[in-house]
């Protein structure tokens, strides 16, 4: 046991390990995984002058509450987040946090991320990362597979989070994050077998509204509330798949398919979501609306560069937080 | 032959052998696999991040950058002209199965509608010189063909929600081999005792797309036995 840990009173509803995921391992069926929102996941890191590719909690509705047992980290919470800091040192008198900001932590106190707000997952980063067995050189979780971080499974109640080495610092941080995107359409380019819908499905497609459905995960997000049918068979050969493809099994309820997809599939894809779009798309809660709009290849590659030069942006507004 | 290279998004390109599924466009998938593959172990200079073969795709994933996608699209589109013959060695695994009826939950029903009788059935199983299509679905699972005889049996109507691991499903003229437990459609006919995935081991899958498979009956007792030494 290392001298630095927390210890988790209370562990959420889906808290794992996660980095940008696993490379090359799709050939034998380990799908890539990582984090779900990746501009959230990286500004945590920046935030703490960790690496971009540092591993990070993340949470989905509900994130964990975890005691500081030993040590003194800086930490940060990314997202739309309600969480709670009580101070050893202050009587564990409860002040609500602000996302994107570092806190620090001294033994004894306690963080208790308590819900996303408007929005499903949440990322909680410390200085220095936490102490993690990689697997392939990442501290993903894949759950499903019980692969990587934590024995691959979900943080545990009771159990012990150790992380790599102490820090006291008390100039904190803070970033300006834009607030999110509030319309409701999501960019698409046209699926690998478009040409299995006809013109009137596709059109159906992009015309009327889905509603995000309760099977919503890491895995896939399956849509309501307008099925589609395929001209022809609702199978194809099964072929390997990218993370935002829009699949439509036999019952006409189109399926997004997210992080930790299965690395092969055999439903046609009518479309693919653009990877801009995929974290927006995410974060939408059980019954929102959503409505498709086709765009380009190169279109939706401009505006994967185009988020790259926001988040440089973004960085730079890194800066002192001022003591009131 | 190399029908289409399509670019299907900001990461991806989808390389297409054609539409039906046979041995022989599968081996020029899983040539072209190995080309790439290789080429990613030295430096990876085209910032591949994965390489997935199917039955008659390959999907290549990149890490999105515009001198990344250039050098990517220029070398797909040469792709044919750089390969040499596979030079790969193929790997040939021995699996064991135990066809004891308390494993082979569906042999009965497979045998009922297709009216051959359960040693045929499993005699077409031992005579076939299985390949290994793709690896996929979850880790470690292989799609395997073709079967001696193709018994043209579906998928089973409503999936189990947990197939035990280990269990040998087939379904028309092919053969899958479930790692772990999952849910799953497959007719299961038999059950083998050794892992066709472990995480603890360097190369953590037993086989590669492309390998070559041949299947051993054993007993209860072996499988067993294999089962003890394997834990």
């Amino acid at each position: 046991m290392s001298n630095c840990y927390f210890s988790v009173e209370r562990a959420g509803i889906y808290t794992t390990f996660q980095d940008s995921g696993y490379d090359f391992l799709q050939h034998f069926g380990v799908t890539t995984g990582g984090v779900v929102d990746n501009n959230l996941f990286i500004t945590a890191n920046k935030l703490l002058g960790n690496d971009d590719n540092e591993p990070v909690i993340e949470f989905a509705y509900q994130g964990p509450r975890l005691r500081l047992e030993a040590g003194n980290v800086q930490i940060a919470v990314t997202g739309n987040v309600h969480f709670i800091i009580s101070k050893k040192s202050e009587n564990f008198r409860e002040t609500i946090g602000e996302c994107f900001q570092t806190y620090q932590l001294k033994e004894g106190d306690i963080i208790d991320i308590l819900a996303t707000k408007s929005s499903i997952y949440g990322y909680l980063s410390i200085s220095g990362g936490f102490k993690l067995n990689k697997y392939n050189n990442s501290g993903s979780t894949l759950v499903r597979s019980e692969i990587g971080s934590n024995d691959g499974r979900k943080i545990q109640e009771n159990q012990l989070i150790e992380f790599n080495k102490e820090s006291l610092n008390e100039k904190l941080k803070q970033v300006s994050f834009p607030s999110t995107d509030k319309s409701n359409v999501i960019r698409v380019i046209e699926g690998p077998q478009e040409n299995f819908f006809s013109s009137e499905t596709i059109n159906q497609f992009y015309n009327s509204p889905f509603t995000i459905s309760k099977s919503a995960d890491r895995m896939g997000i399956r849509l309501d509330g307008n099925q589609i049918t395929s001209k022809q068979s609702p199978n194809i050969p099964s072929e390997g798949i990218v993370k935002g493809s829009v699949q439509v099994p036999g019952d006409g309820n189109p399926i997004v398919l997210m992080v930790d997809h299965p690395t092969i599939g055999g439903y046609p894809k009518i479309a693919t979501v653009i990877l801009k779009d995929i974290a927006k798309l995410a974060q939408l809660s059980f019954g929102k609306e959503i409505r498709f709009e086709k765009i380009s290849i190169e279109t939706a590659e401009d505006l994967f560069y185009e988020n790259q030069n926001d988040l440089k942006e973004i960085f730079k507004t890194i800066s002192n937080v001022k003591k009131n | 032959m190399i029908k289409n290279v399509n670019q299907i998004s900001e990461q991806a390109f989808l390389l297409d052998f054609g539409d039906e599924v046979t041995r022989e466009i599968n081996q020029n998938v899983i040539n072209t696999f190995n080309f790439i593959s290789k080429k990613m172990q030295k430096n990876n200079p085209l910032g591949l991040k994965n390489c997935v073969p199917s039955y008659n795709k390959l999907l290549i994933h990149f890490n999105p950058s515009k001198k990344n996608k250039d050098e990517l699209t220029n070398f797909l589109n040469g792709i044919e002209r750089l390969q040499t013959e596979s030079s790969v060695n193929i790997d040939e695994v021995e699996i064991p199965v135990c066809y004891d009826e308390e494993f082979a939950l569906d042999i009965k029903d497979v045998s009922k509608k297709t009216k051959i009788n359960e040693d045929l059935i499993i005699n077409s199983h031992l005579s076939t010189q299985f390949f290994v299509y793709m690896i996929g679905f979850m880790p470690g699972l292989p799609f395997m063909g073709d079967l001696e005889t193709n018994l043209n049996v579906p998928r089973l109507m409503t999936p189990r929600l947990q197939v035990p691991p280990g269990s040998v499903g087939i379904v028309d003229k092919f053969c899958v081999i479930y790692p772990n437990q999952s849910p799953g459609g497959w007719n299961i006919i038999g059950r083998t005792p050794i892992k066709l995935f472990d995480k603890n081991k360097i190369k953590a899958t037993l086989l590669n797309p492309g390998s070559k498979v041949k299947i051993c009956k054993i007993s209860k007792k072996e499988f067993l036995e294999i089962q003890k030494i394997n834990e």
